[in-house]
């Protein structure tokens, strides 16, 4: 059955569903309902919830909980994500398992409460400190939620490893209908790594401290095997009219939502666009562009910031293609229409120019 | 013949890297020793510090998990939550909980955490080479406070006992010392009390313990040991802070079975 | 078809639950919708607003920055909405509130003297309900049986006493708007 929810709220629903059992959070906007849902639900379903007294203390609250065995989860919005830094790299370090949601606003610094795409960089770099990479999920739709969350807990629990959901504030705030009838709630890892008390076992330390360099270096490279392993098994994205497109858009999350508008208005006027929306940013869906670099010339990245995915695009395709780019920093959100006037700018100068699909 | 000193098996048969003199050591040992007695190896788990601290784990054959610089309650809080049957304490030093992680053990205390927390104070960080601690005293010199501590550029030693019993949350706060045997002893003592009490669901507990550091004081071994009594003390007074009954603190399931407990009160 | 409708007017009003009343309504009907509250610094009696978007397709933005329709419940949100409703639009006004004179001559204006129809069932809270019966009867986007329906699936068990009362003011709002011609 269907029900109307925000995105936050059924970011928690889908959450206790998944198998989360610890939540620990800090209020800021626009995330603040799912902290709340959060406080009721676990109230009910009998896990635990705690109102942190900051970030930092969440994060590491969901490290402690981590531990023991427990699916847990934080939440914030980018500036509270960026305190969380330090404790999510502990997490890689400690190979760790924890999902970590990010209902971004518009920054730097304080900047506004406003939904934004500006922390695509933080979020797939690792970072906090050191040589890591965390998974990012970037959901469009509250529908899209229910199947990215019991996906967040399972990859974290596959891989031992923190997966970061990256949505923003419309994304949090919108209300759409949702059911949850086909939320699978992902299997229980046999978890030899926990700590339970030394009983019947030897006691097990958990610890990121190396002070040998070459120990520290192995661990290094044993976390970078296991970031390859995703990168060759857990990409995801979606593709949309792509098989004529003369040029591809290539936009996530929220973004893609309105790129997906503005390419319905494009295909009304018989302009041949369609659009690759990566579900997962990290790892990236790079030979995925590439292949479609075979055919298609022109790629247009269009994101709510100054411009980051567009970095990956362009290291994805390896100087094949031309990459046009078209960023709303600061919170702002255009419309359809406003992106397909400027695509089909850049798509009639590009067939001018005589790029064409290649046959 | 009478056996009135062992090794207790849960400390490793290995050196430990602490400095001659140092206190860490006693504690490593005392700790090790309560949960030997007590029979808590099998459900205890420790939280280590960054510092001088940080190697414990290299000694101690109970679980433990290593914590950021600060974070140690927070951490603690997130185990003892989702694991309500375990002993839960974390190692903490003065910078770790006075300085970079007030936070995390002030909220931990006030919430009433049924963790314990051991405090090791010897007024200085030790393991980057002596620069002030929040609970150096004024005047004392350290790498950063050449010409002694001034109040007016630098603060004032922070009582971390004092500070936390004003808390409703925090039930058992005792200050001990480990530069003399019959300090050592009451160390020892503190210490059970304090996880006795986390058995008991009695909620948070601190046993803050005042430890030389002859490398950085740049004193002897018991020179250390004297200015402790002779000057520390002054400074942080041994004895109980707090100790109230706490509050009819439920004891808690984990996660998934009855509703966890909420935070102690004062009675 | 596409249906964008801003609800405005002082927190207090009702104003947001007359926008999640029209978007559980449309989701009942199997149409595409959502709800996007204004959200940010909150001040009590302060103005509120939330935008609906119904459509029989996937929609891409939950923001209008053309709504077909608006709601203003209050002289601010009158004054500040307004200019934002697209030539050809319609505004219906709480005209017990709101004095309704506007300089645009390219939109429709549906005045709904809501306190005084909201006197026959003796509370003035079901203002917004009324307004609602009215944005159905105008629109058309969805049809009055299923807003009827969709009173039970809001209110639920708890508040089941209070269902009469929402019917009786979203009917007063339908009919009014049945009955009136729209002008300036």
């Amino acid at each position: 059955m269907k029900r109307l929810m925000s995105g936050n709220a059924a970011l928690g629903e889908a959450a206790v569903l998944s198998g989360c059992t610890c939540y620990f959070g800090y209020p800021i906007t626009p995330q603040n309902e799912l902290t709340e849902y959060m406080a009721r639900r676990m109230a009910t379903s009998g896990g635990v919830f705690i109102q942190s007294e900051s970030e930092i203390a969440a994060i590491n609250m969901v490290l402690g909980a981590s531990v023991t065995g427990a699916r847990a989860m934080t939440s914030s919005s980018s500036p509270g994500i960026s305190l969380k830094q330090e404790g999510i790299s502990y997490l890689a370090a400690d190979e760790l398992p924890a999902v970590i949601v990010n209902m971004a606003r518009g920054g730097p610094g304080m900047g506004n409460i406003s939904p934004a795409q500006s922390d695509y960089f933080q979020a797939t770099r690792g970072g906090g400190h050191g040589d890591y990479k965390t998974i990012v999920l970037a959901p469009g739709s509250v529908q899209e939620l229910t199947e990215i969350v019991p996906l967040a807990f399972d990859l974290a629990d596959k891989y031992r490893n923190p997966v970061i959901i990256l949505g923003d504030g419309m994304l949090g705030q919108m209300m759409e209908p949702v059911d949850f009838d086909n939320l699978q709630r992902p299997p229980d890892y046999e978890k030899d790594y926990t700590l339970t008390g030394a009983k019947e076992r030897p006691a097990r330390k958990i610890h990121s401290l190396i002070f040998d360099t070459k120990l520290q270096e192995e661990h290094n490279w044993k976390l970078f095997r296991k970031f390859r392993l995703m990168e060759q098994n857990e990409v995801r994205y979606e593709t949309y009219l792509t098989d004529d497109a003369e040029m591809i858009v290539i936009a996530y999350g929220f973004g893609a939502r309105i790129a997906k508008g503005a390419i319905k208005r494009l295909r009304q006027e018989n302009l041949k666009v369609g659009m690759i929306r990566p579900v997962t940013l990290w790892p990236f869906p790079a030979k995925a562009l590439r292949d479609m670099a075979k055919t298609v010339n022109d790629f247009f990245v269009f994101e709510m910031s100054t411009g980051q995915m567009v970095e990956d695009v362009k290291l994805s395709l390896e100087g094949r293609g031309h990459v046009h780019f078209y960023g709303r920093p600061g919170g702002v959100v255009p419309m359809p229409i406003e992106l397909s006037r400027i695509i089909a700018r850049h798509y009639i100068q590009a067939q001018a120019g005589g790029r064409r699909r290649k046959r | 013949m009478k056996t009135v000193y062992k090794r207790p098996k849960l400390l490793k048969e290995a050196h430990f890297h602490y400095c001659p003199g140092c206190g860490h050591g006693i504690v490593n040992r005392l700790l090790m020793e309560v949960i030997e007695e007590m029979d808590l190896q099998e459900s205890a788990i420790c939280v280590a510090p960054a510092g001088c601290g940080m190697l414990l784990y290299n000694y101690f054959e109970i679980d433990v998990l290593e914590s950021a610089h600060g974070r140690g309650a927070a951490v603690a809080t997130g185990i003892k939550r989702a694991r309500p049957q375990s002993l839960v304490f974390s190692y903490q030093g003065d910078g770790d909980l006075a300085a970079i992680g007030t936070a995390e053990g002030f909220h931990a205390a006030n919430r009433g955490e049924n963790i314990s927390v051991i405090f090791v104070n010897n007024g200085v960080y030790g393991m980057t080479g002596g620069q002030m601690a929040p609970t150096t005293l004024l005047d004392q010199v350290t790498t950063t406070t050449p010409e002694g501590r001034d109040p007016v550029l630098a603060g004032h030693p922070v009582r971390i006992c004092e500070v936390f019993s004003k808390l409703d949350g925090a039930t058992y706060l005792e200050r001990v010392a480990v530069n003399k045997p019959a300090a050592v002893k009451k160390t020892k003592k503190a210490i059970a009390k304090a996880f006795q009490r986390q058995l008991d669901g009695l909620g948070f507990s601190l046993v803050e313990i005042l430890a030389p550091c002859p490398t950085n004081w740049k004193m002897g071994s018991i020179e250390s040991c004297q200015w402790i009594d002779e000057v520390m003390c002054k400074e942080f007074p041994l004895g109980v802070v707090k100790e109230v009954r706490g509050g009819d603190r439920p004891r808690a399931e984990a996660p998934g079975g009855a509703a966890t407990g909420k935070g102690a009160s004062c009675s | 078809m596409l249906v964008n409708t801003i609800f405005s007017g002082f927190g207090g009003q009702g104003v947001l639950s007359m926008g999640s009343t029209l978007a559980t309504a449309a989701m009942l009907e199997g149409k595409y919708v959502t709800y996007l509250p204004a959200y940010g610094v909150e001040v009590r009696g302060g103005t509120a607003n939330c935008t609906v978007v119904v459509s029989d397709e996937e929609i891409a933005s939950p923001v209008a920055s053309e709504p077909e329709y608006l709601v203003a419940m209050n002289q601010p949100s009158f004054a500040r909405f307004q200019s934002i409703l697209p030539a050809g639009g319609l505004l219906l006004a709480n005209s017990s509130l709101v004095n309704t004179e506007s300089a645009r001559r390219d939109i429709e204006i549906l005045a709904i003297p809501t306190s005084e129809l909201a006197e026959k069932l003796g509370t003035i809270k079901v203002a917004n309900m009324i307004t609602l019966g009215a944005l159905v009867r105008a629109s058309s986007m969805i049809s009055y049986d299923t807003m009827l329906e969709n009173l039970k699936e809001i209110l639920g068990e708890g508040k089941a006493k209070l269902i009469e009362l929402n019917k009786q003011a979203l009917g007063l709002g339908y009919n009014y708007a049945k009955d009136r011609a729209y002008g300036h």
